[in-house]
C-alpha cells in the first residue's frame, strides 16, 4: 500500500467524524475530534451542519470545555450556508452570556443584516471586522451567492446598481463578474432606456415569476381522480 | 373564553396534576402493608404477562391499577415492592416493572423527593439494560410501552428543572446532588435512547416493512410468532423521545432527523396510542416553527387538531384526557402563532378555523400588527405553549447559589421573539400588495412612507422571509401573495387560487356513490 496523499488522509478524518455523529454522537470523547473538524471544515472549504451542532450540543453539556474561537469559527460557517436558518438553529444552541462575547454580537449584527437584506449595511460591517472574516476562506463568495439567490427571488430585471450594492462589487471587476454569469449562469445585459444605465436579466424561475407556480396549484392529481374509476367502469 | 389559562412558566411539572400533598409520614402510610386488593392485582397482572395475555395486561394497567390508585393511594404511594415481590415468585423483570408504576405514581400524585428521583433513575437504568440484553421475552401493551418512555424523558426534564433550583435547597439535599451526579445526566438518558433504538433495529424494520419484506405497523408493533415486542415497540417510541429531548434542548433540527424514519403523512405505530399521536405532532410541529417551515408545522396542526376534535369524546374516562386536553390548547396557540407568521388560506380545515377564531381571533388580529402589543401576544403565546426547555448541564455549587431553571426557556423565547422583529414590516407589504396587481416601486416606497432603497431592502426581506429552504435543501413558497419585480415595475400574482372545483366534484359523487349503495343494500332486505 503506497503513501498516502494529505487529501487521502483528510477524506479519511472526515468519514470518521461524520460516522461518529452518526452513530455513536452522544459521546463526551469526540469533543476534540468535533473540533477539529470544524478547523478543517474552515480550510478545506466544507461544511456540515450535523456535525457543528452536535458539537454546539456538547458544549452545552459541558461548558467549561466550550471554546469560543471554535464556536465564532462555527457561526462564520452557519452564515455562508444562508439562505439555510443555521445561524439562527446555533444560536438556539448557545448560552446568552456567550452571546454576548464581542465576536459573537458582531456576527449576530451581521445576520441579522442578512436576514433583512441590508446589504449596504452588512457589508460596511464587514470591512470593519475583516480580520475575523478573512480567515474564513469563500467567506465573501458564499455571501455574494445569497445576494445573487435573493435578488433572483425578487426580480426578473434587476438595476445593475442595485446588484452592485448587493455583492459589493463595482467598476471594471463588476463587469467581469458579469461577463462570467451571462457566460454560465444564463443572465443577460439589456440597456434601460436613456440615462437609465443597465438592467441585469436574471434567469426565469417559478419564483420570479410566481404566475408559472399559480397553474400548478389548480390541477388534480392522478391519485384523487383513480377513486372514481371502478365507479365510472 | 379568548386565549386560555395563564402561561405559568414556573408551574410545578405538568399543570394537569394536581398540587402535591406532603408525604407518607402524614398519612401513616406504612410500605409494607399490602392490602388484599392489591395482592390480587399484582397476582394476577403477573400471571397475565406470563401468559402473554396483552388484552387482559392492558385492561388491568389502564382499569385496575387507575381504580385502586384512587380508592386507595390518593395521597400515598402504593406498596413498597420488597413487600409486593414474594406474591409474584420476586421475579426480578415483574419487580422493575412494578417500581417505574410506583414511581409515575408518585409522580403523578405526590411530590418525589431528591432521593426518590435517583432511585427512579437507577430502576430505568435497569430497566432499559435487562430489555437491552435481549432477554425479555413479554408482549406488553403498546400504551404501556408509550408510557414508560413518555415518563422517562418527563422525569428527565423534571430533574433539569428540579437541579437547576438551587437557592432554597438543604444542605441535605445539595449533598445528594452532589453525590448522585450521574443521575439522569443528559449522557446517560440521550444513550438509553439511542440504545433501544439501535438495538431494536427498528430503523432497519420500517425501510424493510416498506419493500414489503416485513410486518411491524400491520401488527400494531405486536410480535405473533412467540418473540416479544418490547424491544422493537420501546426502539420505536424512543424516536419519538429523542425529538422531544432535542426540542428540550433546543436543537430542533437534530430532533426532526431523529424523527424521520416515522413517515407522519401516514397512520403507523405511533397514532395507535393517542398520547404518543399528539406528542409527535406536537413537536414536529413546534420544531418545524422554530425552523421557520411554518407551512409544514401548519399542515400537520391541522391533521391533528382535527383528529383531537373529533375522537376526543372517546377519551374522556381515560387518565390521559387531561393531557389531551392541555396539548389541545397549546397546538391551538402555536397554529394562532403560524398564522399570524405566515397567513394562508388553503391549509386548515374549516372546522379548525372556528375552534382557532372561538379562541384567538382577537390576538391574531392584533398579533398580525406587529406593534409592541403585538410582541406583547407572541411572547404570551409562545411562552404557553412552548415545551418546558432545560439546561442540560451540571450543576455549579458556587455561592451564591442561584436558580437558573428559566435561562433555557428565556434564550428560546428571546430568539423567537427576535426572528418575528425581523418580519415586522412583512405584513404592511403583504396589505399593500393585496390592492394592486402593478405599482412602481417609487409609488409603494411613497406610501409606506420609506425611501425607495429600503422598500428594496423590506421587499427582498418578504422573498426571503417566505421562500424556506425544507428538509432535502430546496427552496419552497410560504407566500400567499407574490410578486416579482421587473426594474422598478412591482408586479403581484395572488395565491389565493379559485375554489378546486375539481376536488369538490370528486368527493360529492363518491358520497353519492356510498348513498346509492346504502340504498340499495336496504331494498334487498
Amino acid at each position: 500500500m503506497g503513501r498516502e496523499t494529505p487529501k487521502e488522509q483528510q477524506q479519511q478524518v472526515s468519514f470518521t467524524v461524520e460516522e461518529l455523529v452518526a452513530v455513536n454522537p452522544y459521546n463526551p470523547d469526540i469533543l476534540p475530534d468535533l473540533e477539529n473538524y470544524v478547523n478543517e471544515q474552515v480550510s478545506s472549504q466544507t461544511y456540515s451542519l450535523d456535525a457543528n451542532l452536535c458539537l454546539l450540543r456538547h458544549y452545552q453539556f459541558e461548558p467549561e470545555r466550550m471554546s469560543i474561537q471554535i464556536v465564532v469559527r462555527i457561526l462564520v460557517k452557519a452564515l455562508m450556508a444562508l439562505p439555510a436558518p443555521d445561524f439562527n438553529l446555533c444560536l438556539f444552541l448557545i448560552p446568552e452570556r456567550v452571546q454576548m462575547e464581542e465576536q459573537i454580537k458582531m456576527l449576530i449584527v451581521l445576520s441579522h443584516y442578512l436576514e433583512t437584506a441590508r446589504f449596504h449595511q452588512f457589508w460596511d460591517e464587514a470591512a470593519k471586522n475583516r480580520s475575523i472574516l478573512e480567515v474564513v476562506p469563500g467567506f465573501e463568495q458564499a455571501i455574494q451567492a445569497y445576494a445573487i439567490h435573493v435578488l433572483s427571488l425578487t426580480y426578473q430585471k434587476v438595476p445593475r446598481p442595485v446588484l452592485a450594492e448587493a455583492i459589493n462589487v463595482e467598476g471594471l471587476v463588476l463587469d467581469k463578474f458579469l461577463e462570467f454569469h451571462v457566460a454560465n449562469s444564463g443572465w443577460a445585459l439589456e440597456a434601460a432606456g436613456p440615462g437609465r444605465g443597465h438592467l441585469v436579466v436574471l434567469p426565469t424561475t417559478e419564483f420570479n415569476h410566481p404566475e408559472l407556480k399559480k397553474n400548478v396549484s389548480e390541477s388534480v392529481p392522478l391519485e384523487h381522480v383513480a377513486r372514481l374509476f371502478p365507479i365510472l367502469g | 373564553m379568548e386565549g386560555g389559562a395563564s402561561y405559568g412558566y414556573d408551574d410545578p411539572p405538568y399543570d394537569s396534576r394536581q398540587q402535591a400533598p406532603s408525604q407518607s409520614s402524614d398519612v401513616g402510610y406504612d410500605p409494607n402493608f399490602v392490602p388484599d386488593s392489591v395482592k390480587t392485582f399484582v397476582v394476577h397482572l403477573y400471571r397475565h404477562i406470563r401468559e402473554r395475555n396483552v388484552y387482559e395486561i392492558h385492561q388491568m394497567y389502564e382499569g385496575s391499577f387507575q381504580r385502586l390508585s384512587e380508592r386507595m393511594f390518593r395521597e400515598s404511594p402504593w406498596p413498597s415492592v420488597e413487600a409486593v415481590a414474594p406474591y409474584v415468585d420476586n421475579d426480578h423483570v415483574f419487580c422493575l416493572l412494578y417500581r417505574e408504576m410506583w414511581f409515575r405514581h408518585l409522580y403523578a400524585r405526590l411530590a418525589p423527593t431528591g432521593r426518590q428521583r435517583v432511585e427512579s433513575w437507577d430502576n430505568y437504568c435497569s430497566l432499559f439494560s435487562v430489555v437491552l440484553h435481549g432477554v425479555v421475552n413479554m408482549q406488553l401493551p403498546n400504551q404501556w410501552l408509550w408510557d414508560m418512555v413518555d415518563e422517562f424523558v418527563y422525569q428527565f426534564q423534571s430533574y433539569c428543572q428540579y437541579r437547576a433550583k438551587l437557592k432554597s435547597k438543604t444542605d441535605e439535599e445539595l449533598q445528594l446532588l452532589r453525590q448522585y451526579d450521574q443521575a439522569w445526566s443528559v449522557y446517560g438518558v440521550l444513550n438509553y435512547l439511542q440504545a433501544l433504538v439501535e438495538k431494536s433495529l427498528i430503523t432497519q424494520i420500517l425501510e424493510r416493512e416498506k419493500e414489503g419484506l416485513e410486518q411491524f405497523t400491520a401488527t400494531d408493533g405486536y410480535d405473533y410468532e412467540g418473540g416479544s415486542n418490547v424491544l422493537k415497540v420501546l426502539g420505536y417510541y424512543s424516536m419519538v423521545g429523542l425529538l422531544r429531548v432535542h426540542c428540550l434542548l433546543g436543537d430542533y433540527q437534530t430532533g426532526l432527523k431523529c424523527l424521520a424514519p416515522i413517515d407522519i403523512n401516514q397512520q403507523g405505530v405511533y397514532t395507535i396510542v393517542i398520547g404518543s399521536h399528539i406528542t409527535t405532532i406536537y413537536h414536529y410541529g413546534f420544531a418545524s416553527l422554530m425552523l421557520r417551515r411554518y407551512g409544514d408545522a401548519i399542515k400537520e396542526f391541522n391533521k391533528v387538531l382535527l383528529y383531537i376534535l373529533k375522537t376526543k369524546q372517546y377519551h374522556q374516562k381515560s387518565p390521559q384526557y387531561d393531557q389531551i386536553l392541555k396539548k389541545n390548547e397549546q397546538m391551538y396557540a402555536l397554529q394562532a402563532i403560524c398564522l399570524s407568521l405566515c397567513p394562508q388560506t388553503k391549509l386548515v380545515d374549516e372546522n379548525v378555523i372556528t375552534q382557532l377564531k372561538e379562541k384567538y381571533n382577537d390576538k391574531m388580529l392584533r398579533m398580525q400588527r406587529f406593534d409592541d402589543e403585538a410582541y406583547g401576544l407572541y411572547d404570551e403565546l409562545f411562552s404557553y405553549a412552548c415545551p418546558k426547555f432545560i439546561t442540560p448541564s451540571a450543576p455549579i455549587f458556587d455561592e451564591p447559589l442561584a436558580n437558573y431553571n428559566q435561562d433555557a426557556y428565556r434564550l428560546q423565547l428571546k430568539l423567537f421573539l427576535y426572528e418575528v422583529k425581523q418580519q415586522q414590516l412583512l405584513a404592511s407589504i403583504r396589505t399593500f400588495l393585496k390592492l394592486y396587481s402593478t405599482i412602481s416601486v417609487g409609488k409603494l416606497a411613497t406610501y409606506m412612507e420609506v425611501d425607495e432603497a429600503t422598500l428594496r431592502t423590506i421587499l427582498m426581506t418578504y422573498k426571503h422571509k417566505t421562500h424556506v429552504v425544507d428538509n432535502e435543501g430546496k427552496i419552497v413558497s410560504n407566500a400567499d401573495i407574490d410578486f416579482c419585480i421587473n426594474e422598478d415595475i412591482i408586479h403581484v400574482v395572488d395565491q389565493k387560487s379559485t375554489k378546486n372545483y375539481g376536488d369538490y366534484f370528486l368527493r360529492q359523487t363518491l358520497k353519492f356513490e356510498e348513498i346509492i349503495s346504502e340504498l340499495e343494500r336496504v331494498k334487498m332486505d
